[in-house]
């Protein structure tokens, strides 16, 4: 690989921005000072050693992008110079990801949440008056953002204001002048972990076992998290040693809760097994369905549960290292994380020989820097290794080729959030939680028009109606229209599916899925037709462009669905809909990953099963 | 031979045997189903090769033999029994047992859409290859109305991740955009282009190890880029013209062949193609001298062929010139 050069030189900031990240450079290969007679030829670092740093490219990139707002093309060629990237590949990732900018700026950039359940709850207004205030969107330094992951108190808003240091303001519910006033604030200090409780309405409830900690215990305090039974399941799972540790996960019967639902101890009974080495463990907390903020609820309330939950997946797959992967629109998460990580590390919980066991265990946190794709597991690995979110063909499956090309288990945050559970109680007695094919407690996000939004905990086997009256109904009293299950990739449901109970099972056997956990109701004054047009908009900004099925037919399903909405139709209003029907089959067939295969999901649903909007259209 | 001469150079005792080439494993034969029929194939092929081995014309256009499959078009998919989705051919290996089917309704469904989306979105008049498979699998681009008025603008290299205008009226979107022609040997013209990521892989490393353009972008915003889209002259482009060997639609073109297209005068039919090796260096690279009205207009090289796999630099791409100064001082003299 012969680097090519050509843009300005990185200015004396810009090398310090990159600095930060990478350690001053070492010899004039990694753009340093040429100093022959001291290095040597042979000193340098090269080849392979310099191509092996590639994964700290997203890393580096948000220490340049939250220094000046975006990445300047000299301070680019300066970090594809210390880490032996062509220039082209790393601008092919900078305008990948959307919170990266490569061209110029404002300091401040506010993005604003205009997705579903934040804009049925007031987006647009925000959007207009900021439009009005401050200019139009892009232009002004704010733009709209898909969902944020605060749908319990929409609307959302995320301010970035670059500078020395990044003050990075999560505000929700947000208004248009709390926008501005962030935009321009120097230092922010979030609320402290107890605001959480206003998003857990069953706070204080003492059996609940995910949430028990969240909002109550603080999560910047280890000896707390271990007064409060913290940790006793990673000295269990030294007992029971690594085949033992996946027997109990095993017979727990713990399905992935992420979206998938695949059972967790296979996947780590098959990477336990697998012949390559090293193994990894990776937690995704890419938490970007539109409705999920369960996993931010989670981190933020209570970290350290996940982190021994990776520990103990670590130990029982034979991995020394493990990454975990947050969405980059989740500050809080983000710096809670990161001090728990410091607590575990320096209390011997974390590192070299954890408890005497001679078991060692690292973690990294990685920050995502926008892009929803990301979260599927495999685009997921890419990005961690510092390249573009383009999912990869499956198989070879990550349990065998995953992150680094090596055995990698790849779990979601509340997964791992449960492994504690199950190693207390028994696998046997966790799989006595919930119903026969759906074992445990598990949280739902429910948003929407309902009087109590929140992230809930139930036992498996609760109905649909069951979770909405215990957020309170409908409210305002009004007729619940529609629920969205699973989020943009999930199906609506009409109220006849209220009875329906949120296990695994019934909602397959009902053609219907529960994926990440979402509940949004959706009342008569809702336009679903608006709802639809942002779910298809969402897809197309969120592809990530690789396939032709999903690159092209998600443009082409959200402009049917606007020709639906307009009433410009090109034929019959049938040919629309068996043209919608097609391209949502070639997505679902022949896309190379869960995005595409989902994108038609949806707005086919409300076609099928709500009286939908386009009929209304045309009758007028 | 004399003394001093043998403190030199000792020849080899003469062998006993003739060396033979080292024993060559034959590849396990695996049993598979295809189209109902049961055939034997190698283990180590994949479902494409499988089905061109017996005949099956599978379609393709993000493949070629000679780069690493990247199965993002997703033609070449096949049915694939106990499977949820479709599979591309291309990259997946057989297994044994497997029951696949290339020509169901379903195949053909996607097929056909996938080209269908490709001609509702890019200019494909330089693709005989991709028109043939319109033909084939009843592709009709028009439903998915005209496509939007034309952009004249370089916007397409400056459009933001996660942010697109909404659309309005009835008009699809498409790719076009101005042709970019900023150096004498090559156009790049990617309203025709297809994103098969060919040219990536071959300036990268499946053959040229360049690395001077990359994929930029994302969604249907993604692009074919230099870094910061500076032209290929301040890029760090060596002009091998790999990129143009490999490309399916005709978005990369020699500017020979481009200015004639232009001009109304590129025309197959009246060309002849010569083999030749290029005589620029020993290593012997096979030349295809593509001749019109006894000039060249452009050189390829056979994918076939041992020394090239199809790759060449820039001196045997483009280094052909001199070959025409004898005509053209016979014209001018």
């Amino acid at each position: 690989m012969d680097l090519h050069f050509q843009g300005p030189e990185a200015t004396p900031d810009e090398k310090a921005a990159v600095d930060t990240v990478l350690g001053p450079p070492t010899s004039a290969w990694s753009g340093g000072a040429r100093n022959l007679e001291e290095e040597g030829r042979s000193t340098l670092l090269g080849g392979h050693a310099a191509r092996a740093e590639r994964h700290l490219l997203l890393p580096v990139l948000h220490a340049v992008q939250s220094r000046f707002g975006w990445v300047p093309p000299g301070a680019l060629d300066y970090i594809c110079r210390r880490l032996t990237i062509p220039p082209a590949e790393a601008y092919g990732v900078v305008t990948f990801y959307h919170l990266y900018s490569a061209t110029p700026q404002p300091a401040s950039v506010a993005h604003v949440c205009d997705d579903i359940a934040c804009r049925i709850r007031g987006a647009e207004s925000i959007c207009l008056h900021l439009e009005r205030t401050i200019g139009p969107e892009g232009s002004g330094g704010w733009k709209r953002s898909p969902c944020l992951g605060r749908c319990e108190q929409a609307p959302a808003a995320l301010v970035l204001n670059s500078g020395e240091s990044q003050v990075a303001v999560s505000l929700a519910p947000a208004s248009a002048t709390e926008i501005v006033a962030a935009k321009s604030s120097a230092e922010h200090v979030p609320d402290g972990f107890e605001s959480l409780r206003t998003s857990i309405p069953q706070f204080g409830d003492k059996s609940l076992r995910l949430l028990g900690r969240a909002g109550r215990v603080d999560p910047g305090d280890l000896s707390a998290y271990r007064r409060s039974g913290g940790y006793a399941a990673l000295a269990r799972a030294f007992e029971l040693g690594p085949e033992g540790v996946i027997a109990e996960v095993l017979s727990s019967k713990l399905m992935g809760r992420g979206g998938a639902a695949f059972p967790t101890g296979r996947k780590w009974e098959a990477v336990a097994k697998a012949p390559g080495r090293p193994h990894y463990v990776v937690c995704n907390a890419d938490e970007s369905e539109p409705g999920t903020f369960k996993d931010r609820i989670l981190l933020e309330g209570d970290p350290f549960a996940v982190i021994e939950g990776m520990t103990i997946a670590g130990f029982a797959t034979g991995s020394s290292r493990g990454f975990l992967y947050l969405r980059g629109e989740y500050p809080v998460a983000a710096t809670r994380v990161q001090a728990a990580l410091a607590a575990a590390r320096s209390a011997g919980l974390l590192g070299e020989e954890i408890l005497g066991s001679g078991f060692s265990f690292e973690i990294e946190l990685r920050i995502g820097a926008g892009a929803y794709i990301c979260g599927e597991e495999t685009a997921l690995f890419e990005s961690i290794e510092g390249k573009r979110g383009e999912p990869r063909n499956k198989p070879p499956f990550p349990v065998h080729v995953g992150l680094f090309g090596k055995p990698t288990v790849v779990n979601n945050v509340e997964t791992l959030a449960n492994v504690p559970l199950i190693l207390a109680m028994g696998g046997e007695k966790f799989a006595g939680i919930g119903t026969a094919g759906s074992s445990g407690p598990k949280l739902f996000c429910v948003s929407g028009m309902v009087e109590r939004p929140g992230v809930y905990e139930v036992d498996f086997g609760k109905t649909l109606g069951d979770l909405i009256a215990m957020a309170g109904g409908v409210a305002g009293g009004r007729t619940l229209r529609a629920v969205l299950l699973g989020g943009a990739a999930g199906v609506f449901v009409g109220p006849d599916k209220l009875s329906m109970p949120l296990t695994l099972e019934d909602t397959r056997a009902a053609g219907a899925t529960l994926g990440s956990g979402v509940v949004m109701a959706f009342d008569d004054t809702v336009d679903l037709g608006d709802i639809l047009g942002r779910i298809a908009a969402f897809f197309r900004d969120e592809s990530c462009g690789q396939c032709v099925p999903c690159r092209v037919g998600t443009v082409r399903q959200e402009e049917l669905i606007a020709r639906l909405r307009n009433g410009e139709t090109l034929g019959t209003h049938q040919d629309e809909l068996a043209l919608l029907k097609e391209i949502g089959q070639v997505m679902r067939d022949a896309s190379i990953c869960g995005l595409g295969q989902t994108a038609a999901n949806a707005i086919e649903s409300a076609l099928v099963s709500l009286d939908a909007w386009p009929e209304r259209k045309e009758s007028r | 031979m004399s003394e001093q001469d043998s403190l030199w150079f000792k020849s080899p005792p003469p062998p006993h045997h003739p060396p033979e080439p080292p024993v060559r494993k034959a590849p396990e034969m695996v049993a598979i189903t295809i189209d109902g029929a049961e055939v034997r194939i190698p283990a180590t092929a994949t479902i494409l090769e499988a089905c061109r081995s017996v005949g099956i014309d599978t379609p393709t256009l993000c493949f070629l033999e000679n780069l690493t499959p990247v199965n993002v078009c997703r033609i070449c998919v096949v049915e694939l029994a106990g499977a949820r989705t479709l599979v591309p051919a291309c990259s997946r290996q057989i297994e044994p047992g497997m029951d696949i089917r290339t020509d169901s309704p379903r195949v053909r469904l996607a097929r056909k859409m996938v080209i269908e989306f490709l001609a509702s979105s890019v200019d494909l008049s330089t693709a005989p290859q991709a028109l043939e498979y319109a033909r084939r699998y009843g592709a009709d681009s028009t439903r998915y109305g005209t496509s939007r008025e034309s952009d004249t603008s370089h916007d397409r290299d400056t459009r933001l991740p996660g942010h697109h205008h909404v659309p309005e009226g009835i008009g699809a979107e498409t790719v076009e955009q101005p042709v970019k022609v900023d150096n004498d040997l090559y156009v790049r013209d990617y309203g025709k282009c297809i994103l098969c990521y060919k040219c990536v892989e071959a300036c990268g490393e499946d053959a040229q190890n360049t690395f001077a353009i990359a994929v930029a972008g994302r969604g249907f915003d993604a692009r074919i880029s230099t870094e910061a889209n500076v032209s290929l002259p301040d890029s760090a482009c060596v002009y091998c013209g790999n990129c143009i060997g490999v490309c399916p639609t005709g978005a990369l073109m020699f500017r020979s062949e481009y200015e004639m297209r232009q001009a109304g005068i590129w025309n197959e039919s009246k060309q002849t193609s010569t083999d030749t090796i290029c005589s620029y260096c020993g290593v012997g690279c096979t030349l295809t001298l593509h001749v019109q009205d006894n000039r060249i207009v452009k050189v390829t090289s056979p994918i076939e062929s041992s020394v090239t796999n199809g790759h060449l630099c820039i001196k045997g791409r483009f280094g052909f010139e001199y070959v025409h100064g004898g005509l053209d001082q016979q014209a001018d003299g």
